[in-house]
Parts: structure tokens; C-alpha cells; sequence
């Protein structure tokens, strides 16, 4: 007789933890005309439990040495390194052929890569020591902004995906991810990678559902300090920047992007979820430079 | 003994040392009776056809009639930007812009005197701000970034940075023409042109400005100067064809700029409020850092958005810092912003000083106590005291919001851990103060406050190179330094 397959139960990832949806809500995207599977539909609490747990994180994850925060990126690279078949096949199931599976795939494992390695240079490239006139040390660096939202590329379920949180948490964020609506496969698969990456439960929570639900609970939560957008949909575009404005979100919008070009690779991804900071002493006595403190 | 004969002992600066008054001169000032927009490289009428008056805030005085620009105004200005782009700014090289940028700074320099004045009669700073630290830095700033104009392709390696088009910039009443500078060099030194709107209050150092570019040559549109209120603001936000907002002003208005230009690709940087703490731990310099936080909130009456309005005294020193503060304050010369002996100078206007009038009123009623020191206030003009609360609370309204005036408010904390978390407790993010002698105690705070600028054993120091700007609801982007030219250019890698 043949035997009985288990089928997989596709969960969200919060604070390093796989709930069901609080919606207790699912959708069924196709593929060829078949269902994919029966996928989570977030809720507006579900983004809310989301950002608490990524800003319980993004502290500890920020104080991490950077060499640290490196070698953690380079395990998530080593463990779906490991993992391949089982995205090779997700990747399959939704549409793509074996050969297109096999690049993303290894375009996924080296972009982790490329990322790990700017983790500890990004600052010494691009912060500075400012030549001031007065009698003061200072100096410019990186922090990072905190909570980020990816709304990750449609198309691109996993090229796409990684290339958004990579740079993102390479520079000390925590984010909260919406998946591809119609391949959310990979990304609840890619969860499971993280989770078993010594990545901090909360570092990447990735949420699946959507669009059009959720956008604005990005857009408009308070706690939420950036949001990318990487689809091309003008309406969603218009919304997020108007939400946005509440508490000045820093909003990056990733248009009609071509994952698979290697000039999506560059450290200025890193940089534009960082916050500039300049500090300035003192230099010889305290408040040196003559009468004015 | 000795505790209790110091106790008697008062200073009373104010009554035993008067000083001279030690008048700057004004003879040398060429003020023009009414002030037309500046457009295409000329003075023209504004179609409005309406003027209004700017006064000066100490003497309530009218110093000269400024235009005030309507839509069609904006219009003919943004039009000669455009114009002067593409024809002319566009094609130059970083080389040559760059010299027609030194030269406006070596210009400024040379009429330092005369923009110091001006800026002092016309805002009401004290003028040995706006002589030793306005003016100067605005030079500095244009001499700064003329040097970038030939080299941004080693700012942004692998980049291609290419400028952006026309530039609407909107710039606040409290360094008129510093805010100016760190709007129009970095703008010019990227190869955009410019249309600015200078604040309604404080219009004349930017129209004087005008005529310097007429004589340094800039060539016609490259930088337009449309005055009035924030209506004409607004015609910039609006106009389709300006391609990057630059804003200085207050969190509430950047908020909706940021909502008129959310459907458009325009770029922005908003520079806004603050709310800084300015922290003192027990084992800080006690006298420096006294000096510091007068500095801090004192600085130009308070105008300054990163004024260190939210002192932190830890509590083992409460006691001698607040004595030592109260003294200090007494010392303090309130009076003609053009008097060399004047610490404070006048609110900026009647508008402002309404506001700060009812943020005092509003700390009272709250159940926070006053001190003022004793000072004797000009007749005329708008003047307010330096202030300082105690007895508030994280809550307190003068705690939470932006007062904009010298009034500061003053909490005290026992941990290193609790004073991190009450100083980043607000929207705000622009800039903090950490006085200590301890090198490892200072490290560990600045690089705890969640601000854009943070001051160790220093308070509100400036300079081109290095960049401002403020994290959270304090805006975005950063101007000064290398970081300054991202904000008018854009890459295709």
C-alpha cells in the first residue's frame, strides 16, 4: 500500500517562534492551477506582535561586535547552503524551472556572503573623522535606524527576499517581513533556515498574507522606524509614504528591480537603513577652544 | 563654619557690575527702503503686487519692506531654476561651479561686518553671535563645499552622482543666514539650481545675499529668492516642476510637506525639532559643565533646535550644580542684541514670544517651579527672561514638547540605565549633551542617546564638515560634512 505523505504546515515566524496566525485565517495561492498550499493571512495583530518582538531584539542585535553579526549571516549562508533540494523543490512548485531554481538558489547563498562581509567595514569605508575648526575631536559613523519593515519582492520569492534582509540586518536592524503574496513558500522555509542560524528569535519575524491588508499596519505603526517597499504598485507606493509621515518613517522604495543583476549588491543598501551620527569632544582640556562651551 | 558663611553670602552680579554699553555701529548698513524677489538674477516686482513689513525685534522698529511672492511669483522663479539648469549650471564643470561657489564665500567674508548687523538688527541675536559665529560659519560653510564641487566621485565610490534639477529649499527664522548657507553650498556644489524661500521674519541677510551673487557673477536663475510666509512655502512644496524639498523648520510642518510631496518622486530632507538632554554626571567638571548647559539652552534666546533643553543632573550633585546654574544666570546680560556685553538677545518675534509666554504659563500650572533671575527688560521689543523648571516630570508638557525659547527644564536621575531611558523618551532624536570626566562613562552615553548630534563636555558646536541632523521625528538627511551631498544627488550605478 503506498504510504501516507505528511504535508507541511506553513506557520509564521515571530520573535524566533512559529505561531499560526491570530487570524486564524488562511489563502491558498496557485500554481499551475493548483493550490501551493494553505498559507497564513495575517492580521494587523499579527504585525503588532511582530514589531514588539524585532524591537525587544534590535537592541542586543545592535550590541553585537560586528564580527559577530558577520558570522552569524555567513551561518545563514552555511545552513540553506544545506538546504537546497528543499527550495530547489518549493521554487519548482511555484513555476520556475530547475535550472532558474538552481541560480537563485546560489545567487540566495552569496548574497548572504557578500553581505556578511561588509558587516565589519561598512562603518571604517563610510564614517569619518570630520576635520573641524575648532579644538574638538569628530567623528561620523553608522547606527542603526531599528525596526524595519520589508514589504519583499513579489516576483522574486527568495532571491529577492534575502536581498532586502541581508542588508538590512547586516548593519544592527531588526526587520518584520511580508512575503511574496502569490510564492510565500521559500520565505516560511527561509524562517526555518534563520531559526536553526544562531539569528536571535526576533532579528527577521516573517509574516505571509495580504498585501493590501496589511500594507498599512507597516505604514502607519509607530514603532516601526523604516519600511522598504520592493513591488511597483503606485497605489501601495502613495499609501506607505502618506502613513509614513506620523513618526517620519524612512521610506525606501525597491521598483521594477532586477534581482538577479549584481549591482543590486553594494553596501549603500546597507547604508540607507543607518542613521549618521556625529559626536563631537573636546580635544587637550575639556571644552577647549577658547571661551564658548 | 565655612558651609555656613557661604550660605550668606550671595552673588549679585547684576547690581554691582554693569557694564558700559559697548554699542556695535549701524552707520555702515545699506538697507534698501523695500526689497523686491530676486529671479533670473534680478530684482523684480512680485505679481502680487504685496509687500510687508520686517521689523526689527528689539526696537519693534520697521527696517524695510520685503515682497511677498504668490503662486505666479514661485512660478517665474522655478521656471528661471529650470531654465538656469539646463542651460547653463548643468553644463558647467565641477570645476567651475566650484570657483563660483568660493567666490561667494570670499565675498561673505568680506562683508562680514555688514551681514552681522543686519542679521542681528533684522532677528534679534546678540551680535556677538551672529559676528563670531553666524556669518563666520555661513563663509565657511560655502568655502567647504565648493571644494566638493570637482570631486564627488570620491564621496560616492561606484556611484555616478549625478545632481537632480531644481532644488526648493524653505530655511527658519533662527540663523538666517547659516540656514541659508547649509542649503544653497551643498546644493550648488552638486550642480542644482535653487529656489529658496527665506523665513517672513528674517528675509533681509538672504536678499542682501542676492545682491552678492549679482556681484560674484553667478550666472542668471542659478539661485532664486522668493520671500513671504509660509503660504508661499507652500508654491514651492506644490510646484511640479521643483525636484528636491530641503526644509529647516518645526516637526509639524516638515510633517506636512512630507504629506503634500508623499504622491510625488521628490526628494526631501527635513531638519526639525528637538527636545535634547543635556546630562551631567557626578563625576562631570562641574563649572564646564555649567557654562555648557547655559550654552546649551541660552544660545541665541533658545532659537535652536538642538538646544539641550532637558537637563539631567544626577542626584548627588543637584544641589551645587543648581547653585552654581542659578549664579551663572544671574550673571547673564539681557538686553540690545547689538550691545557687545549682550548674552541674550530678543525673541525673534511677537509670534514666537506669544508661544514661549504660554509655555511658562503652562509649566506653572502644571505645578513645576520658576526661577528667573533678577533682570531688568527693555520697554519696547520682545524679550523673555532666562528660565529655568524644576519640580517636572517626564510627563510634564514643558518636558515633552518644543518650547523654542530660554526656558529649560530640570530632572534628576540616580543610574546610568534610568538616564538613557528618560533622555531617548521622546519622538525627538536631534542631538544630546554628556558632561563627565570618565572617558568610558562618555562613550557608553553617547553612543546609547538615540540622536543625530551628540556633544561630550561640549554643547551646540557647529562646523562644515561636520554633519547635522536628527534621528526619529527630528527628520532626515544630514547636512554638513561629505554626508551633506547625498541629499541633492542621485546615482545610477
Amino acid at each position: 500500500m503506498k504510504r501516507i505523505e505528511i504535508l507541511k504546515t506553513y506557520k509564521i515566524y515571530i520573535g524566533g517562534a512559529f505561531p499560526r496566525t491570530e487570524s486564524g485565517r488562511y489563502y491558498q495561492p496557485l500554481a499551475n492551477k493548483k493550490p501551493l498550499g494553505n498559507i497564513c493571512l495575517s492580521s494587523r495583530k499579527d504585525v503588532r506582535n511582530a514589531v514588539v518582538a524585532a524591537r525587544g531584539a534590535q537592541t542586543g542585535w545592535a550590541e553585537k561586535s560586528a564580527y559577530n553579526r558577520s558570522q552569524i549571516l555567513y551561518r545563514i549562508a552555511e545552513i540553506l547552503e544545506g538546504r537546497r533540494s528543499q527550495f530547489q523543490s518549493e521554487l519548482e512548485l511555484q513555476g520556475i524551472t530547475k535550472v532558474t531554481a538552481e541560480k537563485e538558489i546560489d545567487a540566495s547563498i552569496d548574497r548572504l556572503i557578500y553581505y556578511a562581509g561588509w558587516c565589519d567595514k561598512y562603518t571604517q569605508v563610510f564614517g569619518s573623522i570630520n576635520p573641524v575648526a575648532s579644538s574638538h575631536f569628530n567623528f561620523s559613523t553608522y547606527e542603526p535606524t531599528g525596526v524595519v519593515g520589508i514589504i519583499a519582492s513579489e516576483e522574486s520569492s527568495l532571491l529577492g527576499l534575502i536581498s532586502m534582509i541581508a542588508p538590512v540586518i547586516a548593519g544592527g536592524n531588526t526587520c518584520v517581513v511580508l512575503a511574496s503574496e502569490s510564492k510565500p513558500l521559500c520565505a516560511v522555509t527561509f524562517s526555518e533556515v534563520l531559526a536553526t542560524s544562531d539569528v536571535p528569535g526576533g532579528v527577521v519575524n516573517i509574516l505571509t498574507g495580504n498585501t493590501k491588508e496589511l500594507l498599512e499596519h507597516f505604514a502607519s505603526h509607530m514603532d516601526v522606524n523604516a519600511v522598504v517597499y520592493c513591488r511597483n504598485n503606485k497605489d501601495e507606493i502613495n499609501q506607505l509614504r502618506l502613513l509614513a509621515v506620523d513618526n517620519l518613517k524612512r521610506i525606501t522604495i525597491k521598483d521594477n528591480v532586477n534581482w538577479d543583476d549584481e549591482k543590486v549588491e553594494n553596501p549603500y543598501e546597507i547604508l540607507n537603513f543607518m542613521e549618521v551620527k556625529t559626536t563631537w569632544h573636546p580635544i587637550e582640556s575639556i571644552s577647549a577652544a577658547g571661551s564658548g562651551y | 563654619m565655612a558651609k555656613k558663611k557661604a550660605k550668606e553670602i550671595e552673588l549679585d552680579l547684576s547690581s554691582n557690575w554693569d557694564y558700559a554699553p559697548s554699542m556695535e555701529s549701524t552707520g555702515h548698513i545699506q538697507l534698501k527702503k523695500k526689497y523686491d524677489l530676486f529671479i533670473g538674477g534680478k530684482f523684480v516686482k512680485p505679481k502680487s503686487g504685496v509687500y510687508f513689513d520686517t521689523i526689527n525685534p528689539a526696537t519693534e522698529e520697521v527696517l524695510a519692506q520685503v515682497a511677498e511672492a504668490n503662486e505666479a511669483d514661485v512660478d517665474a522663479a522655478v521656471k528661471a531654476a529650470r531654465k538656469a539648469y539646463d542651460t547653463v549650471w548643468s553644463k558647467l564643470s565641477g570645476k567651475e561651479r566650484g570657483k563660483y561657489i568660493y567666490r561667494i564665500a570670499r565675498l561673505i567674508q568680506e562683508r562680514a561686518r555688514e551681514f552681522s548687523v543686519i542679521e542681528s538688527l533684522d532677528g534679534g541675536k546678540t551680535i556677538r553671535e551672529s559676528r563670531d559665529i553666524d556669518i563666520p560659519l555661513a563663509a565657511a560653510h560655502f568655502f567647504y563645499y565648493a571644494g566638493w564641487a570637482d570631486k564627488l566621485d570620491y564621496a560616492f565610490p561606484n556611484r555616478n552622482p549625478q545632481s537632480i534639477g531644481v532644488a526648493g529649499q524653505i530655511t527658519p527664522w533662527n540663523f538666517p543666514m547659516l540656514m541659508i548657507a547649509w542649503k544653497i553650498a551643498p546644493a550648488l556644489a552638486t550642480g542644482n539650481t535653487v529656489v529658496l524661500k527665506p523665513a517672513e521674519t528674517t528675509s533681509l541677510t538672504a536678499l542682501k545675499l542676492a545682491e552678492l551673487f549679482q556681484d560674484a557673477g553667478l550666472p542668471d536663475g542659478v539661485v532664486n529668492i522668493v520671500t513671504g510666509y509660509g503660504q508661499t512655502g507652500s508654491h514651492i512644496v506644490n510646484h511640479p516642476d521643483v525636484d528636491k524639498i530641503a526644509f529647516t523648520g518645526s516637526t509639524g510642518v516638515g510633517k506636512l510637506i512630507m504629506k503634500s510631496i508623499a504622491n510625488t518622486n521628490k526628494k526631501s530632507t527635513m531638519e526639525l525639532g528637538g527636545k535634547a538632554a543635556n546630562i551631567i554626571m557626578e563625576d562631570a567638571p562641574l563649572d564646564q559643565a555649567v557654562e555648557g548647559v547655559i550654552n546649551g539652552i541660552f544660545f541665541n534666546q533658545g532659537h535652536v533646535c538642538c538646544a539641550g533643553s532637558r537637563l539631567f543632573i544626577q542626584e548627588s550633585v543637584y544641589d551645587i550644580v543648581m547653585r552654581k546654574l542659578k549664579d551663572r544666570m544671574q550673571a547673564l546680560v539681557v538686553g540690545n542684541p547689538l550691545d557687545k556685553n549682550t548674552d541674550i538677545g530678543a525673541i525673534n518675534s511677537k509670534k514666537q514670544l506669544d508661544t514661549i509666554k504660554k509655555y511658562i504659563k503652562i509649566g506653572k500650572e502644571e505645578g513645576a517651579e520658576i526661577y528667573q533671575p533678577n533682570c531688568t527688560l527693555p520697554k519696547k521689543g520682545y524679550w523673555i527672561p532666562p528660565t529655568l523648571f524644576t519640580n517636572v516630570a517626564q510627563s510634564s508638557t514643558i518636558v515633552k514638547e518644543e518650547i523654542f525659547g530660554p526656558v529649560l527644564a530640570i530632572q534628576t536621575f540616580r543610574t546610568v540605565d534610568e538616564v538613557i531611558s528618560k533622555a531617548n523618551n521622546t519622538p525627538y532624536g536631534l542631538s544630546a549633551g554628556v558632561w563627565s570626566d570618565k572617558g568610558s562613562k562618555v562613550f557608553n552615553l553617547t553612543s546609547q542617546m538615540r540622536a543625530g548630534v551628540v556633544w561630550g563636555n561640549t554643547y551646540n558646536k557647529f562646523d562644515p564638515t561636520s554633519p547635522f541632523g536628527g534621528y526619529k521625528e527630528s527628520g532626515h538627511g544630514r547636512e554638513g560634512g561629505l554626508q551633506g551631498l547625498e541629499a541633492y544627488l542621485k546615482f545610477n550605478a
